[in-house]
């Protein structure tokens, strides 16, 4: 179970993997930001981890460090899941890009970027893809207005 | 607003009606011009969001806007009117300026519906609030979506506006402008 490729994980990057927690059967591994693309391809390669299922951002404002990037991951054959996660600080809010482990996450990591502002290093093509091309500003951030920016917000009904 | 907008440009009218002057055969000609243009209002198939599909039911058996002259283009080329059938995204925005400006003159703009119109409920920064800030409205049809009546109605009203035109022949053939109310 995945239990068992965390503990393979544990052996092959002793110092990389920081915490390990399982709830409901589901388990989430936190790991140190620079070590991403060579814990993911271990995934890959060694865990049978083929399938990269999603990769978004969190941003938990008020916290240190506040973003977080999640790979949910999937292995075709044995029907199994495992969730990475790595800590992004605001002041330098940068991964190192896994679309060279799976295609898939180009895209993936534009939205990423698009919507959180959280840029990937080494990407092959790193534009927006949801927002338009001239958009400022990152919405999906906790801090974004919601009405955009230049706009008073809604403050209910004056009649 | 994160996007930069453009606001409608607007024909200026009222000098160029008296080229052609004010006078039975000048208005007897606007007439038959405005009655052709009214009675044959081919709309650009152009459907946004949950307003299209009340847009298409109008356009089926029951309400049948083919009464009206109405019928669905599926070129801007060949369309007089563009019904805004839904909610109009920033990046959606120059889609529709681009069909909007390969559509021959003279042309009209029906807002459909409450997001077309003012955004409706979603009054967020992805959403342009109203086609008005981008395009000259000639009728705005209010409800969330408006039944296919509330359709038929608009642009019954579109049909008694383009009526009250004036120095319509006398545009169409270089004199002067057409002067809208």
């Amino acid at each position: 179970m995945s239990q068992a490729v965390v503990a393979k994980l544990k052996g092959a990057f002793p110092a990389t993997v920081q915490e390990v927690k399982e709830h409901r059967g589901e388990v989430t591994v936190t790991v140190k930001r620079e070590d991403i693309v060579q814990v993911c391809d271990f995934l890959k390669k060694e865990a049978g981890y083929n399938f990269l299922c999603d990769l978004c951002g969190v941003d938990y404002l008020g916290q240190q460090p506040r973003f977080m990037v999640v790979y949910n991951l999937y292995n075709i054959t044995t029907k199994e899941r495992l969730r990475v996660k790595v800590a992004v600080p605001e002041e330098d809010a940068c991964v190192e890009t896994v679309s060279g482990v799976w295609s898939t996450a180009n895209w993936h990591e534009r939205e990423c970027w698009d919507l959180m502002g959280i840029r990937f290093a080494n990407h092959p093509d790193l534009r927006r893809i949801l927002m338009p091309e001239n958009w400022e500003g990152h919405p999906l951030r906790k801090d974004y207005p919601l009405q955009g920016p230049g706009r008073e917000p809604y403050q209910g009904r004056l009649s | 607003m994160g996007v930069k907008q453009q606001g409608a440009e607007l024909a200026p009218a009222t000098e160029y009606y008296k080229v052609l002057g004010d006078n039975i055969l000048t208005t007897s000609l606007d007439k038959l011009v405005n009655w052709s243009r009214s009675r044959s209002m081919w709309p650009m198939t152009f459907g946004l969001a949950c307003c299209a599909i009340e847009m298409m039911a109008a356009g089926a058996a029951r309400f049948d806007l083919d009464r009206l002259g109405v019928l669905f283009r599926a070129s801007p080329r060949q369309a007089d009117l563009i019904i805004i059938a839904g909610t109009v995204t920033h990046k959606m925005m120059p889609v529709i300026r681009t069909v909007y400006e390969q559509m021959p003159e003279p042309k009209y703009v029906i807002a459909m519906g409450a997001c077309a119109s003012s955004g409706g409920v979603f009054d967020t920064y992805s959403v342009l609030q109203g086609i008005d800030q981008e395009l000259p409205v000639d009728v705005y049809v209010p409800g969330c979506p408006p039944r296919p009546e509330g359709l038929l109605y608009g642009l019954i009203k579109l049909q008694e506006k383009i009526m009250r035109e004036k120095n319509s022949f006398g545009a169409a053939i270089g004199a002067g402008q057409v002067i809208r109310d």
